[in-house]
């Protein structure tokens, strides 16, 4: 029979709940019956690959994409995405979007009164290299003000996809940055009850992948569910 | 040493910027489609128009295929679907081969579905299993959910070749949600 998960008792606090009133739209959207256990099987431990030809020329390279440079702090990001164990992810696939330096989203939805940048689109993907890294070229995204509650803003963030080995390891998650007060009022930040938790989700300014006159840098290292028996590593690519 | 796997947060309303490339792409599956299609809903039951699933299969032959396809880039069992404006959202697919559930038994056909929106800081686990299917009956994971809940996640025929499957946020209706 095969083993049920006991990860959720074991590390209380280090992931958000689903309802969570202080972020009014979880009020509607969470389950509220009891989640049912679910044991690993094939169906759990065995998940998507996805191939370089995903990728096309400057994915990762969220200044490029257009005619003219965007508005805004040139910035690198970059990590390590790693299991449980320590060890590197590789070949895992990470998509990311965000705002503009303004604040305002490239989508139709978001009609906040800031300027899109016709020079950005804010989106990059990426697939992570033998020693589990992933590296993306972009500008600074700023706050903006959402309908939360009167004068929200979300503190400036980066959005990230994962898949690692085994449909277990997906993740969604927000990178932030250091020295942003804004964290501190956000009921989506901090709705991760464990302050380490929560504070491995902000990025850490990394000098040393700084490139001088040209962009400062952040590092932002990613632990991604393990497959007890992966099956991930046996594909070849 | 053992990590902390890090904390999710909501995919948010934007998320079709960085994910929309890979929704509702055309896949290669084997033998006939079935066409599936249906509604995400929230407690006041009101569709959700900005919500996206993944859905993990296996084959015909009840393999799961991790190998990316060299025409699209991922794997021909893997989709990614968005909701439309009326919260509604359709695939294709052709119905998965039994899977073992260990050594002893086998699982029923069934799909793995994630659900991912705005108003969920992390995404939800479900599962979709198929009408008129004998093997439901012995099928490990249904039978272990109370009876009057795991009806919902049978789709049922909305006619001879289209299968109606609903995901229920919240309510009394509310879709079986699995815990990992």
């Amino acid at each position: 029979m095969p083993e049920t998960s006991f990860v959720e008792t074991v590390f209380v606090g280090t992931q958000p709940e689903y309802h969570y009133p202080p972020y009014v739209s979880s009020i509607a959207r969470s389950p509220r019956k009891p989640l049912a256990m679910l044991p690993h099987t094939l169906s759990e431990r065995t998940g998507p690959v996805f191939g370089h030809s995903l990728l096309a020329e400057n994915d990762n390279d969220l200044t490029a994409q257009h005619e003219g440079a965007p508005i805004g702090e040139r910035i690198i990001v970059h990590g390590r995405v790693l299991d449980e164990d320590a060890r590197p992810v590789r070949g895992a696939l990470v998509e990311m979007w965000q705002a503009n330096a303004a604040g305002r989203y490239r989508h139709k939805v978001d009609q906040h009164h800031a300027p899109l940048d016709p020079n950005f689109t804010g989106c990059g993907r990426t697939i992570t290299d033998q020693d589990g890294r992933y590296r993306f070229k972009t500008i600074k995204p700023g706050a903006y003000p959402w309908g939360n509650h009167s004068n929200a803003w979300r503190p400036a963030h980066i959005h990230f996809s994962l898949f690692g080995a085994g449909i277990l390891s997906r993740l969604v998650t927000q990178m932030y940055f250091p020295g942003d007060p804004l964290q501190p009022f956000d009921p989506i930040f901090n709705s991760i009850a464990d302050e380490n938790a929560r504070n491995r989700l902000v990025s850490r300014f990394d000098l040393d992948t700084t490139e001088p006159d040209y962009a400062l840098a952040f590092a932002f290292d990613i632990v991604l569910r393990g497959s007890e028996e992966a099956v991930f590593e046996q594909v070849s690519r | 040493m053992r990590l902390v796997a890090t904390a999710s947060q909501t995919v948010g309303p934007f998320f079709y910027i960085g994910l929309g490339h890979l929704c509702n792409a055309q896949r290669s599956l084997e033998t006939i489609p079935a066409a599936v299609h249906g509604k995400v809903l929230d407690a006041l039951g009101v569709p959700v128009p900005d919500a996206v699933l993944e859905l993990w299969q296996a084959n015909t032959r009840g393999h799961y295929v991790a190998e990316p396809e060299s025409n699209s880039g991922a794997a021909s069992g893997f989709a990614r679907i968005a909701t439309d404006d009326q919260g509604c959202f359709s695939f294709n697919t052709c119905r998965p081969g039994a899977v073992p559930f260990d050594s002893e038994q086998m699982q029923a056909p069934h799909i793995v579905v994630l659900v991912f929106c705005r108003g969920l800081l992390r995404h939800l686990m479900t599962r979709m299993y198929f009408p008129d299917e004998p093997a439901n009956d012995a099928d490990p994971v249904l039978q272990s959910l109370p009876a009057d809940r795991r009806r919902t996640l049978i789709a049922s025929k909305a006619s001879p070749d289209t299968l109606e499957w609903n995901i229920v946020l919240q309510g009394e209706d509310e879709t079986v949600f699995f815990a990992w």
